[in-house]
């Protein structure tokens, strides 16, 4: 079990860019964190999770 | 009606007046302090003027847009501004209200590829974009390139909702997120100026509580 902003989720094996979709967000309006370490744009489909890692997704809005 | 005295104070009596208020280590704090402003929108023409008053020393304003006539709602222009460079207009609103602020403007639209170069002169910057994917691309770029640098984003400060679910969070590492993270301008729910300018507050206030050396949310 991975934890996504402190829910654990069952994503262990999959990549970022998959979790990202399974869980609605648009890929371009956010920032992700893995273990406390910003994962780049470029990595989603390579960085697959793992067991125990904790995931931080910040999602941005329109407006300002 | 009475006249003002049209004389601008020396350089001298504008600090002694900070710090009269402050105490002199934070009005120095905020003196030597450099924040980035990207975007200078409803955001960051409020976050800007607020950190002017606040006595920050130097600010980087970072903008590719002009005034419209549609941005007077929320945003620190004035009408005889309109199609003027925003970067422009605002230092010049700047110099009126704080005339030794140290401003250098950049009429640039900020890339990935062109963010190393315009922002390595700062400690702090301010994403204070209109758009979600450029929030996230400036956010991305600047924890990639300078892991060192505290950014504070705007997020969430459309419609009518509550000022009250305006907050500040410290997200990653030295990324504050600073809105509602909710509310978005792309529903067609509009922005308005004193909501818009809450979550300006709360972006200019977290850069001077970061100069002051409070870096909790």
């Amino acid at each position: 079990m991975v934890k996504i902003n402190g829910e654990m989720k069952d994503f262990a094996g999959k990549n970022i860019a998959q979790m990202l979709s399974a869980m609605e967000y648009n890929d371009s309006r956010v920032a992700v964190e893995v273990n406390l370490e910003i994962v780049p744009k470029a990595e989603y489909d390579a960085r697959i999770l793992k067991d125990d890692d904790s995931v931080e997704v910040v999602r941005f809005v329109g407006g300002g | 009606m009475e006249t003002g005295d049209n004389r601008i104070p020396t350089r001298e009596e504008m600090y002694k007046a900070l710090e009269d208020r402050m105490g002199s280590e934070l009005q120095q704090k905020f003196l030597k302090a450099s924040v980035a402003i990207c975007g200078l929108g409803g955001l960051g023409s409020n976050i800007a003027i607020s950190l002017a008053r606040a006595g920050v020393g130097h600010l980087h304003l970072i903008d590719f847009d002009a005034v419209d006539i549609t941005n007077l709602n929320r945003q620190q222009y004035n009408a005889d501004q309109i199609g003027m460079e925003k970067t422009k207009a605002l230092s010049e609103n700047l110099k009126k209200i704080a005339p030794y602020c140290e401003v250098k403007a950049n009429h640039i639209k900020l890339t990935r590829e062109n963010i190393p170069d315009n922002l390595s002169d700062v400690d702090i910057i301010c994403e204070a974009f209109d758009q979600a994917e450029q929030k996230a691309m400036l956010v991305n770029t600047v924890i990639e390139v300078f892991p060192e640098k505290y950014i504070l984003s705007g997020s969430g400060m459309a419609g009518m909702q509550s000022a009250n679910s305006i907050k500040t969070r410290r997200a990653i590492g030295k990324l504050y997120i600073c809105g509602d993270e909710v509310t978005d301008v792309d529903d067609g729910i509009g922005l308005v100026a004193p909501r818009v300018m809450t979550c300006a507050s709360h972006m200019a206030h977290m850069a001077l509580r970061i100069i002051a050396g409070e870096c909790e949310p």
